[in-house]
């Protein structure tokens, strides 16, 4: 039988509750206020309302655009580029997935099994912050180059041939494929994954472990029982940042990608800066946004952490 | 297999077993810095042609002359200016807000803790678009200011999170402390509440400065024809990248790094000294 590693922690002497409202300054919370959400209001909230209302107009870029209900650019938007949604949602859960069985054990290294080496791996996993992300995903051109090491091993074990066969890759190579796309869309959005994880796990009192272990539960079953339904605040809120930001992006798909692996993010980046078809390119956005506020607001219902933020 | 091999086979099994964990973790650490590494090594290469995707031979010409590409310093000094200004606004905007959500109660609570989390939890590219939107509408001049906006925006809320936390976790009883010591509002906040709401203030202020320096996807909606430092990464993807960036992502890397060792190791120093 395992004996208690730590004494129980001192218990904090109590806290009052909450002030009642000061009186004085009953304005105070209102001026606080004022500055930051006239901001949001005016440079976020202001803008999505113009690109409803953009959505819905019609004319050209020499004539001007006016306003007329025109819906039907919502309809041929989603006709014509459903495949890019499509792709965008799998793309975005494939990585959001990747992240979640990668991040899960280095989250958990960090937090029970690393020691003294805590602080350490922790400035490793923040770091590559530092240097700007674009530099990084252009580095996975060189890791995943045609004919280089990383290539020529999976195509010795017949990995390769495996992915090509499911659909991943297109023979011998690596980028400019779907894998080379997830690929990066994981490894951008790791850190936003084992962060969250990390802060969950790490509030788990570690006695709750000796105590599953006391009452013979394998460590598998002490996982399954104990530490995972634990950490489900950090599993929530990690596949949120992993999966809002890579159902948005069009970086990976545009560098390590090809025109076969456009998402949604390509599609409204070209058509607002290239094409400059801003009805449409409005419409897509405004369906982006609803689809994501969607998911989002079903997973949190599902998930029943509703006090996320 | 004899009895001997079967238990050289069962306990490495075990071992596998009992750390698997360890190895998978730093599996997933390796994958997280194998880019580093392939920028860092890049740096010391000398390619031909335009593109430095391939290793031809040592260099170190590009540490010599990390300017000596046209307009990349000017870029990453136009970056930085940004970063600081736009964390100067969020942190300022974002810690008042803050303090007024931890500290008052008021009605449009809901509303506003919508404002706050809707950003967050929206794809950059979509408030990108949106913003572009409002700016063509008003006929805004694309360049630094309209970067400077769309940056203060997103980096807002991230701010809020950041120091509400902090505030949260404050004793509202050492400021009854100190007003009942005859400090006065103004003294209690700048003696007491803002050196405790610090740490808070100063990690929002980091969070912000390096959302604003590494933006891409809503600069590249809100810049019009003005270079930040990735819009120069960006579009020497397209053209050639020159050593030079490799040299800066490197160096940028490695300060973060000492940066970050030498002040955990005052901070130790100075747990230690106080205890």
């Amino acid at each position: 039988m395992a004996t208690l590693t730590q004494a129980p922690p001192p218990v904090a002497p109590p806290v009052p509750e909450k002030r009642p409202p000061r009186r004085r300054g009953r304005w105070t919370p209102y001026l606080l206020l004022l500055p930051g959400l006239l901001w949001l209001f005016v440079f976020f909230a202001l803008p999505v309302i113009y690109q409803a209302s953009t959505s819905v107009q019609t004319g050209s870029l020499e004539e001007g655009y006016k306003v007329t209900w025109h819906f039907a650019t919502y309809w041929d938007a989603l006709s014509d580029y459903w495949p890019q949604f499509v792709r965008s949602v799998l793309y975005a859960a494939s990585a959001t997935v990747l992240c979640l069985l990668l991040g899960y054990p280095l989250a958990y290294l960090i937090a029970f099994r690393a020691g003294r080496w805590r602080n350490l791996i922790m400035i490793l996993v923040i770091a590559p912050f530092f240097t700007s992300f674009l530099i990084r995903t252009l580095a996975w051109k060189t890791i995943l180059a045609d004919g280089g090491p990383v290539v020529d091993v999976l195509n010795t074990l017949h990995v390769l041939d495996v992915t090509a066969w499911l659909g991943w890759t297109a023979g011998d190579r690596v980028l400019a494929t779907p894998l080379a796309v997830v690929c990066g869309l994981t490894y951008n959005f790791l850190p936003f994954m084992i962060l969250p994880l990390y802060t969950s796990l790490e509030r788990i009192d570690p006695r709750l472990h000796e105590a599953a272990n006391d009452l013979y539960a394998r460590p598998s079953t002490t996982f399954r029982r104990v530490t995972f339904p634990l950490s489900m605040p950090g599993v929530v809120s990690g596949t949120l940042l992993t999966f809002i930001p890579a159902s948005g992006d069009y970086i990976n798909s545009d560098l390590l990608g090809s025109t076969d692996t456009r998402m949604v993010g390509n599609v409204i980046q070209s058509q607002f800066l290239r094409i400059l078809d801003y009805p449409t390119a409005a419409a897509l956005s405004f369906i982006l946004m609803a689809a994501i506020l969607f998911i989002v607001t079903l997973y949190i219902r599902k998930s029943g952490t509703e006090d996320l933020v | 297999m004899n009895t001997r091999q079967s238990r050289i086979f069962g306990t490495s099994v075990n071992w596998l077993k009992r750390h698997f964990v360890v190895i998978a973790g730093l599996l997933t650490l390796a994958y997280l810095l194998l880019p580093n590494i392939i920028v860092t090594v890049f740096s010391f290469n000398n390619p031909r042609g335009r593109f430095n995707y391939t290793w031809q031979e040592f260099s170190t010409e590009a540490w010599q002359d990390p300017c000596g590409v046209s307009g990349l310093c000017a870029s990453l000094s136009l970056s930085l200016q940004i970063a600081l200004w736009a964390t100067l606004g969020a942190t300022l905007l974002g810690t008042m807000i803050a303090f007024a959500l931890v500290r008052y109660r008021f009605r449009a609570r809901p509303a506003v803790n919508s404002l706050i989390f809707l950003p967050m939890a929206m794809p950059e590219v979509v408030m990108a678009a949106s913003l572009l939107t409002l700016f063509l509408n008003m006929g805004a001049q694309l360049g630094f200011w309209t970067i400077l906006i769309a940056h203060i925006m997103f980096c807002l809320s991230f701010v809020v999170v950041a120091v509400k936390a902090r505030v949260m976790s404050m004793d509202p009883r050492l400021e009854q402390a100190a007003q009942d010591l005859y400090a006065g509002p103004f003294q209690t906040f700048l003696r007491v509440t803002l050196p405790i709401a610090a740490p808070g203030i100063a990690a929002g202020a980091l969070l912000a400065f390096a959302l604003s320096f590494d933006d891409f996807i809503i600069t590249n909606f809100n810049a019009g024809s003005t270079v930040t430092f990735p819009m120069f990464v960006w579009g020497s993807a397209q053209r050639g990248t020159p050593v030079q960036v490799n040299v800066i992502g490197t160096a940028m890397f490695v300060t973060a790094v000492l940066l970050v060792l030498v002040s955990l190791v005052i901070g130790n120093r100075r747990n230690r000294h106080n205890a």
